[in-house]
């Protein structure tokens, strides 16, 4: 099996969907049969396996197989419904020091050799956490609100990537992608909230997906299943469309020059 | 900007506003932040290695700026050199 491909799921500024997109997008990578394997790094705060439904299933997690108390498969939970769906929960520990390059490094090479998809679930901040969640990434998804305090945290972010990440020590770049989620497409062209080429224009990043304010979100959260597997809803279908692009079987579609559907993103989703 | 921006500008748009605001704060933050090339600390040693070879001078002697503006950026060397009675 080819090596794992690792994508950190980013933001800079918190509760703008970073769990619940890589809940979404990891759940929808296996439901089309690619192994995925999704990391929580937001270690004291873990909240992806609630949104994944698996919370009462932690026995051991990321901190315990770092400090070698338990084996990585002893750690990694598989979910109930997709059988290539496996999730690293983080510890709850308070001690900041716990995640260290050097053990992180060791685990993601060892889930390299097991998985096609590697999602890196970053805690919000540009400290430890964060940096250690981007670090080892080669394809980042950057989850971003049409608000002005989001956007500017993107750009943050992506500066981050750009100088810290592992790649860009050895004179690579991340490969980067533009997320814009709880998006209003009525309130856009009413000019009360950015539009997409307004984001996309500041930030620079090739935009993945538009996922739009939803109740449906706080329903599959509710309920612990990642929206992608959860019943019919418009952000599902945006999550399962950024999924065929980012797997590149679906190209974005362009917004017409004069205010625009919100169906013509989902022009070319094949699910 | 279009006659479609001025006319929204007019209106007071408040996601023109936004956009505008954060065109700002974002061109600062590019200029503050880790974007900055790392070639910067080299530069500045070897051209102080060359100038030392024909000239008198310290590290102070030469300032090394970069400066962002908008799609270019500006790399600006000052280099104090000693009056000629004082060269090596």
């Amino acid at each position: 099996m080819a090596k794992a491909k690792v994508i950190v799921v980013t933001s800079g500024k918190g509760g703008v969907g970073k769990t619940t997109s890589t809940a979404a997008i990891g759940a929808e990578l296996a439901r089309r049969g690619h192994k995925t394997v999704v990391i929580d790094f937001d270690i004291g705060l873990r909240n992806l396996d609630l949104i994944m439904g698996c919370e009462r299933r932690v026995i051991y997690d990321f901190i315990n197989v770092i400090n070698d108390e338990a084996t990585l498969s002893q750690a990694l939970i598989k979910d109930k419904r997709e059988p290539n769906l496996y999730i690293l929960p983080a510890s709850q520990t308070r001690n900041k020091d716990a995640l260290h390059q050097e053990g992180v490094g060791k685990i993601i090479e060892l889930l390299k050799n097991d998985f096609k998809f590697i999602l890196c679930d970053s805690p919000a901040g540009i400290e430890r956490g964060a940096l250690m969640a981007l670090y080892f990434a080669e394809e980042a998804i950057i989850v971003t609100n049409p608000e002005v305090s989001s956007v500017r945290d993107s750009d943050r972010i992506i500066g981050v990537l750009n100088s810290d990440s592992k790649i860009a020590k050895e004179g690579g770049e991340v490969k980067k992608h533009l997320l814009i989620t709880r998006f209003s497409p009525a309130r856009a062209k009413r000019g009360e909230m950015l539009s997409l080429e307004d984001i996309q224009e500041i930030l620079a990043v090739d935009l993945l997906g538009v996922i739009p304010e939803s109740q449906a979100v706080l329903s599959a959260s509710n309920q612990g299943i990642p929206i992608t597997l959860d019943a019919d809803s418009d952000a599902k279908f945006a999550y399962r469309a950024a999924v065929s692009r980012l797997l590149g079987e679906a190209e974005v579609a362009q917004p017409a020059a004069k205010g625009w559907s919100f169906l013509r993103l989902f022009k070319g989703e094949t699910v | 900007m279009s006659i479609l921006d001025l006319l929204r500008f007019k209106q007071k748009n408040s996601a023109f506003t936004a956009k505008e605001r954060l065109q700002i704060v974002v061109s600062h933050q590019r200029a503050n932040n880790g974007n900055k090339p790392d070639f910067l600390p080299q530069l500045h040693k070897e051209l102080l290695d060359v100038v030392s070879k024909y000239t008198n001078i310290n590290r102070e002697m030469i300032q090394v700026q970069l400066q962002n503006e908008g799609d270019f950026s500006v790399l600006e060397l000052n280099i104090t050199i000693p009056s000629a009675t004082e060269a090596v």
